[in-house]
């Protein structure tokens, strides 16, 4: 068995031209990317320095307050600070004292610029250097934006993994050639990446974020990177400053997707054809059993997809091809050709493709389409159910494990549940 | 700066947004950057509404700052008033919105958009939510019935009122009115107008109509209603009827506003709980110590139904609502515990910890923090959380409301009967340590009922049991047999038994705590 060939694929073709709305969008913002993130990296601590908004929205949307103390909080800007009765800089400083002191556990804190932050000008990069200049080298500060004037939803993760990226070291001339594997991933699918990895003979492997922030690789001209999730422009952008080299593919979503992303690895360490297929033939085989299960009910199937997470064209993809659902609208918030071609090579010229929103627009436009399953987030899902209509919260494309070849058939899962449980419920609305 | 994790209360845009969610035929345009368009989720996801809320943000971008967020502000008030074609547009600014200072009331008066604007400024920097919804109900309720007289009644006609204050994400709102109308009802007195759960502008404007009005949650509309009553000279009844007493109470002075007889309501055959607290197994009820912290009308009440018509004893008490921390600073002092006014959930956890209450009575995040210290609980107050918009019809208010109290406030207690096992039989393996009142199954190890040893799997790191830890050298130690002993007390008490001991060894000068000190002890704190 072999990786199927993208060219002789049906179809392929660059993205259609977009339809460009500029008008109310409907996502969250940059902050809401700490909800992964601090429990990914489980020694990092992200500081918002904000308003009681920003502090609402992320327990809005943490939707669960589980912990007790979670390794997030916001510095609330008052009237006092914004009066200039009170030196923001220094208030600041003593916010994250108190915070340290009471939290020895952190090795890295990052400050996160809001809205508010950002139009005040309040410049948290400075506030860092010179917190560093406090704390490092026993713990690092860093900052990054996660404003929602600057950021959507996962940008906030783009912004923050290219803030380690700048501090990542420079890889000695010497050093083998590297693996890099960019994107924040559940920790289960990395285990299981990390396995075949090795099975395939790739000795340096890295992970970014890492769980700790101690473990943070070295780069340089020699690394290889390749992306898990594809919202991370900004990302990519400066580790080719730093000279590393992008392995394209599609994301590892599905069992094509995660063969694809693997074959694409593989070439680049020259791993030879019969190994590769004899190392992941087993998990191929697994995640097509698992999908078959979803299949039927996924089959013919017309989704639209609202912007969310720009995870939309891979989702959209990974529908199209392995669940033979047909593709009504791919929405999202921002198109990132480079990294999204992949994807739109395997799907038809046809489909229609949206960025930004104007959502009250895309909302007629929904309906217009009359869909069988709508992927949208946490704001539309009951108003759309509300009318009949079968809905997918996109949020959980972030929360629950999906890549690699033992989560294909949850992902499928995902989507075939709300269709599953239409068809079982004798209870209309 | 302040260091927040959980909040108990949102922006005081957010309050507006539950007026505007709560009205029919209103939109509210909110200059806002697109992250706070989260705020539409509160009301989708937790309240589970089944329409978006009537907001449009205007959700500008970095790039457009300094260009044209004023235009960008305008186009989406037009559009939103083409779209939805409400009878009136609220508009204001959200915290970001307010730094860059674009006027939204100023820009909609601009636009000539043929219906009434009313622009609100609400403080982002000061204010929050509570107080945003207050505001907003008061420019309303200003903005439509100001200017208006009442229509001219019959002689002899019956008497009408307003129930003021029911919001959308408000506690058991939805049920509380059900309830006070039906008192209302069995009164003969007419409801003029509810607000602003269900009305719409228009109803605003027939507000002076009412010969007086019921002031239900002061939180949200103790402005609006000193604002009628100086204007139209609309008395007001303040007694929120939470609990059978101000359930009486209630009745009482509406039935003297309206003019009529209030005692054929206030013998009603609804009241359940009076029997049920009155009846012999409610006895183990009694100086059950209980903590409460919540808004400010709903702590208040709480109290006093622990207090007075459960037998309970209140151990903490305390609020979020500033505006209000008169009238908790006030009821503390009546029940002999410090008032505790902040919304530091941190210092709340702390507070809880230090009072050993037997129940917690909360918002969701006292849930959570009872949930931890294996505390029963019982939420009483917004915030709240999905589960507590119950399918079923669950009212605070009136005589259902204080069933529903007695209810879901005694249910989470070990019951009388099963207290007493624990304690006479407390070698019994399904009582050792990690077992738990048969209800209370679900939290740590359950009592095992093939005598297998008890796992107390996913324990809390935090146990209320454990304050020995914090024990500064000098404080007596305890004896093995002594601390053997201790063991032998059920979970729920034991703690108090021990913080009781040490301070009684402490008082006494005793450095040894033996199972002598520990019954001393006992005497000398039994009540
Ligand atoms: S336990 Fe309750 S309050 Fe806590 S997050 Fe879950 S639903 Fe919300
Ligand atoms: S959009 Fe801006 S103000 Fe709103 S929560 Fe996000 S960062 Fe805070």
């Amino acid at each position: 068995m072999s990786a199927p060939d993208i060219k002789s694929a049906a179809c392929g073709s660059s993205v259609a031209a977009p339809i460009r709305e500029r008008g109310q969008h409907e996502v969250f913002c940059g902050l809401t990317s700490i909800i992964w993130l601090h429990r990914k990296m489980q020694d990092a601590f992200f500081l918002i320095v904000g308003s009681r908004t920003c502090a609402h929205l992320m327990q809005s949307a943490a939707g669960v307050m589980i912990f007790a103390e979670p390794r997030f909080g916001t510095a609330i800007i008052e009237e006092r600070d914004l009066a200039g009765m009170a030196d923001m800089n220094d208030e600041l400083d003593q916010v994250v004292e108190r915070l340290l002191s009471r939290r020895p556990d952190i090795k890295m804190l990052v400050l996160v610029g809001s809205c508010p932050s950002e139009v005040i000008k309040l410049d948290l990069d400075r506030a860092a250097q010179r917190l560093n200049k406090v704390h490092a080298p026993d713990r690092r500060v860093l900052s990054y934006s996660g404003s929602g004037i600057e950021t959507t939803f996962t940008q906030g993760e783009d912004n923050f993994l290219t803030a380690l990226v700048r501090d990542m070291p420079e890889k000695s001339e010497t050093a083998p050639a590297s693996l890099l594997v960019v994107g924040s991933m559940a920790d289960i699918a990395e285990d299981q990446f990390t396995r075949i990895f090795s099975s395939l003979g790739l000795e340096n492997v890295a992970f970014l974020p890492a769980r700790r922030s101690t473990e943070l690789a070295s780069i340089g001209p020699d690394t290889k990177y390749i992306l898990t999730q594809p919202y991370l422009g900004a990302t990519v952008t400066e580790l080719e400053r730093k000279g590393a080299t992008r392995i394209e593919a599609p994301m590892p979503l599905g069992e094509e997707g995660t063969t694809l992303w693997l074959r694409a690895i593989a070439d680049t360490f020259d791993v030879q054809q019969d190994k590769f297929d004899a190392i992941t033939g087993p998990g191929r085989e697994r995640a097509k059993k698992a999908l078959t299960h979803y299949r039927e009910q996924l089959e013919g199937r017309r989704v639209f997809l609202f912007p969310d997470s720009q995870l939309e064209p891979a989702i959209a993809r990974f529908l199209h091809r392995e669940m033979g659902a047909e593709i009504v609208e791919i929405g999202t918030p921002f198109l990132h050709r480079k990294i999204t071609q992949p994807e739109f090579d395997l799907l038809p010229d046809s489909v229609a493709v949206s960025e930004g929103q104007d959502v009250d627009k895309q909302i007629e436009r929904c309906r217009a389409e009359n869909p069988d399953l709508i992927v949208c987030g946490m704001g539309l899902g009951n108003p759309f159910e509300a009318e009949g209509r079968s809905t997918k919260w996109s949020i959980e494309l972030v929360f629950s494990p999906i890549h690699g070849y033992d989560q294909a058939g949850d992902l499928a899962e995902l989507f075939a549940r709300p269709l599953g449980r239409r068809a079982v419920l004798e209870v209309a609305v | 700066m302040q260091l927040t994790i959980w909040t108990y209360e949102g922006p005081p845009h957010v309050g507006a947004m539950r007026v505007a969610s709560s009205m029919t035929d209103l939109h509210y345009v909110l200059h806002a950057p697109q992250g706070d368009t989260y705020a539409d989720l509160l009301f989708t996801m937790i309240e589970r509404r089944k329409t978006r809320p009537p907001v449009t943000y205007t959700t500008f971008q970095a790039r457009d700052l300094g260009a044209d967020t004023a235009e960008i502000f305008k186009t989406a008030c037009r559009e939103a008033v083409e779209r939805f074609k409400p009878q009136a547009v609220l508009v204001g600014a959200s915290c970001t919105a307010e730094l860059i200072q674009d006027d939204p009331g100023g820009l909609a008066k601009t636009l000539d958009l043929g219906i009434p604007v009313i622009p609100l400024e609400l403080p982002s920097y000061q204010k929050k939510e509570n107080w945003g919804a207050a505001e907003t109900f008061y420019q309303l309720v200003r903005g439509f019935a100001g200017g208006r007289t009442a229509e001219p009644k019959a002689e002899g006609a019956r008497k009408s009122c307003n129930i003021l204050g029911p919001t959308s994400l408000g506690f058991r709102c939805r049920d509380d009115i059900v309830e006070v109308q039906k008192l209302l009802v069995e009164l003969g007195v007419d409801v003029n107008v509810v607000a602003p759960l269900g009305a719409s502008p228009a109803d605003l404007t027939r507000l002076p109509n009412a010969d007086f009005n019921i002031l239900l949650y002061p939180e949200i509309a103790d402005t609006a209603a000193r604002w009628l009553e100086r204007e139209f000279k609309q008395p007001c009844v303040r007694t929120v009827p939470i609990g059978i007493g101000a359930t009486h109470k209630f009745i009482r002075e509406v039935a003297a506003l309206a003019g009529v007889d209030p005692e054929p309501v206030i013998g009603s055959e609804d009241d359940r709980f009076s029997w049920y607290s009155r009846s012999i197994d409610s006895n183990y009820l009694t100086g059950k110590r209980v903590f409460i912290y919540g808004d400010a009308t709903h702590a208040v009440a709480a109290a006093r139904v622990a207090e007075k018509e459960l037998g309970f004893k209140v151990c903490g008490l305390g609020t979020y609502s500033r505006e209000f921390a008169r009238d908790v600073r006030a009821a503390a002092k009546e029940y002999g515990v410090e008032p505790l006014i902040t919304d530091d959930h941190l210092e709340i956890e702390d507070a809880i910890i230090a009072a050993q209450p037997e129940l917690v009575l909360g918002t969701q995040m006292e849930r959570h923090v009872a949930k931890r210290l294996r505390i029963p609980c019982a939420v009483i107050s917004a915030p709240i959380h999905v589960q507590d918009f119950p399918a079923r019809y669950s009212p605070q208010m009136g005589f259902e409301g204080a069933n529903v109290i007695f209810d879901s406030w005694v249910h989470p207690l070990t019951m009388g009967l099963e207290e007493h096992l624990l304690t006479m039989f407390r070698d019994d393996f399904e009582f050792n340590d990690d077992a738990k009142a048969s209800h209370l199954a679900t939290i740590g190890g359950g009592g095992s009922k093939s005598g297998k040893a008890v796992q107390n799997n996913g324990a809390p790191e935090k146990v209320i049991e454990e304050p020995a830890n914090d024990m500064v050298d000098g404080s007596p130690s305890w004896a093995t047999d002594a601390e053997k002993e201790l063991k032998k007390i059920p979970f729920f008490v034991r703690g108090k038994a021990r913080r009781n001991t040490e301070a009684f060894a402490a008082q006494n000068g005793l450095a040894l705590i033996t199972v002598e000190t520990l019954y001393d002890a006992k005497a000398h704190f039994a009540r």
